[in-house]
């Protein structure tokens, strides 16, 4: 008979049968998420399916993150309209200052390995890092499956990653992912899942495997995926007391491509305005002025992407004419650098630290860059008009690229600042 | 009601009208759904009629201006990637945009519109340009390019997106069943 891979075992648990890439099945929800973007719809949609209670309040969570604090009326209204449905429902709602949601699905215990979770917005895909099949769905569908506890999938063939090699210094899971998503294109794994393999990604920490899961969906995947490991359990073990199952693919797994990806030669990367599948090293790109640099956002606000920013930043200014906005991705994170003096170094050196959120990274507030500006980001998306204006540049790299960048006040190459911590 | 006919290399779309004719408004590859509606409109409001006022806005100014009722998106690869903003087919919607057809779909939009009703075409687009009068057969899962007097075959898509839009989206399908069946 032939394997299956994690994306076929963990759909066909859910759906009570065993199923193969390509089948739809119905799937029980073990856990999801809405956001102040998508959440407001998926109440006014539940509302015309008749739905007088979710099925599992303890399943769902709604976060307010994106435009958080509100810095309108009208998001007001529909802050509101969100906190009214959570506290009638019983439901967990993470308000302002909490974090960003994908961040705190994962603190929170909400995610396990072998669980088949969705959350309304792309990048719930990140949560593959902890071995779960997580996938990004609209309002309509969430609507539907907080009404009933279930949804439809189709069962997705799979494209297998294998990344080995020695990591240089300076270089981070960031640049692995830049350098996926430039090869395997913005389409490349549409409809497909990704199982990410390797000596690499097993020796990467949970937070950088996050990072390389965030950015699945800009290669049109629906989920990117990692086995489970000691590392992995270690921490799920201290944020859950659920029961969980692993999931590992069977060797004879049917994949639709393998791809062999080393990394000994790898450079820091650049993703050039105003795709994300544009990358170059940062060599090619050095020396562009910047106007403005976010650390933060869901794909690097961890707190080892403050403590790289950090060990750049100490004892330097920003320079003249740059901005550089610092978010963690969540108050747990925000408090650690607090306490290792992280956020010290920040403001000393001339950062804006916003509160836990997806800050500007979704173009609403804090930060819009003004016309023709150029930004370096760490963030997923350089879309045109991304941050709120359509005249600007938005290149996406490394907390260390863009740290450095804001420091010289034109993209610049971090490994020239690579040293240890800056109180050593 | 028209039956759509599940065996045939059959298209995607709301059974009525089962004939569709407009203008085709021509994107490339990559149209994300920030483009489709901009993150500075979405979070405001849910008053879809005002965010039609702003699609496509980053791409082409005031090209909501220029939408007569009835108009095809026509478009690449990877049509509505990015964000998983519902507020994209919406707003295209009620911006009087009647199909998109496009090369391929990103996932989540793809769900996204089929839930909404809004009907969508996946077939090779290289040789519609901007202004041709299409006819879209729904029925049949064909493109008819009147201007070019072409036509063009659809793909077929998972017979529960066509039931789903048999009963007229998503909400109404959950209405009548209470819950989902393969």
């Amino acid at each position: 008979m032939m394997g299956r891979t994690i994306s076929e075992k963990i759909l066909g648990a859910h759906a009570q049968k065993e199923v193969a890439a390509g089948e739809i099945v119905v799937a029980r929800v073990d856990s999801m998420m809405a956001q102040d973007g998508t959440a407001p719809l998926a109440i006014r949609a539940f509302n015309e399916m008749g739905g007088e209670g979710v099925s599992h309040p303890e399943r769902i969570m709604f976060c307010i993150d994106h435009n958080a604090p509100s810095p309108l009326k009208s998001v007001s209204e529909l802050h509101a309209l969100m906190r009214k449905f959570a506290s009638e429902n019983n439901l967990e709602l993470s308000d302002i200052g909490e974090g960003v949601c994908h961040q705190l699905m994962v603190e929170k215990g909400r995610v396990l390995p072998g669980e088949l979770v969705i959350g309304a917005d792309s990048h719930t895909c990140t949560y593959g890092a902890l071995n779960s099949f997580a996938t990004g769905v609209g309002s309509t569908d969430f609507a539907a499956a907080m009404l009933t506890g279930e949804l439809w999938f189709r069962v997705p063939e799979t494209m297998r990653i294998n990344v080995r090699g020695k990591l240089p210094a300076g270089v981070y899971a960031k640049d692995i992912a830049l350098s996926i998503v430039g090869m395997i294109t913005a389409d490349g794994a549409t409809y497909q899942a990704i199982e990410f393999s390797g000596e690499v990604i097993r020796k990467l920490s949970l937070e950088s495997r996050l990072t390389i899961c965030n950015l699945s969906v800009e290669m049109g995947a629906k989920v990117g995926l990692m086995e489970a490991d000691e590392k992995l359990l270690e921490y799920v073990g201290k944020r859950s007391d659920r029961k969980f199952s692993p999931v590992k693919p069977d060797r004879n797994a049917s994949y639709a491509a393998e791809h062999e990806v080393n990394v000994g030669e790898l450079t820091p990367l650049v993703s050039l305005p105003h795709q994300v599948d544009r990358v170059l090293p940062v060599e090619e790109v050095e020396g562009t002025i910047v106007s403005q640099g976010l650390i933060g956002t869901c794909t690097n606000g961890r707190l080892e992407d403050l403590r790289i920013s950090a060990s750049i930043l100490c004892g330097k200014k920003i320079a003249k004419g740059t901005r550089l906005i610092i978010a963690p991705a969540s108050r747990e994170i925000m408090l650690n650098a607090l306490r290792e003096g992280l956020i010290e170094v920040f403001i000393e050196s001339g950062c804006v630290v916003v509160p836990p959120g997806c800050a500007s990274c979704v173009g609403t507030h804090q930060g819009i860059p003004s016309d023709e500006e150029n930004v370096i980001s760490t963030a997923n998306r350089n879309f045109k008009g991304r941050m709120g204006n359509p005249s600007a540049y938005i290149y996406l790299a490394s907390p260390a690229t863009v740290a450095a960048s804001c420091v010289e006040g034109k993209i610049a190459d971090p490994r020239k600042y690579i040293r240890g911590n800056c109180r050593s | 009601m028209v039956a759509f006919e599940r065996n045939r290399k059959c298209v995607i779309a709301r059974p009525d009208p089962p004939v569709l004719k407009g203008t085709a408004r021509v994107f490339g590859d990559d149209i994300n759904t920030d483009y489709i509606i901009s993150g500075r409109y979405k979070f405001k409001t849910l008053d879809m009629g005002e965010l039609a006022k702003h699609v496509m806005e980053d791409l082409e100014p005031g090209f909501a201006d220029r939408i007569d009722k009835g108009d095809f998106i026509v478009a690449g690869r990877n049509f509505g990637c990015g964000s998983s903003r519902e507020q994209a087919p919406l707003a295209l919607k009620a911006a009087g945009i009647s199909a998109v057809i496009a090369r391929s779909f990103a996932r989540i939009f793809f769900r996204n519109a089929i839930n909404n009703g809004l009907p969508l075409l996946i077939c090779d687009t290289s040789g519609i340009d901007d202004s041709d009068i299409l006819e879209v057969d729904i029925g049949n899962g064909l493109v008819r390019d009147l201007t070019k007097d072409s036509d063009i075959k659809c793909e077929h898509v998972p017979g529960i997106m066509l039931t789903i839009l048999d009963e007229g989206g998503l909400v109404s399908f959950i209405q009548k069943h209470g819950k989902f069946r393969v």
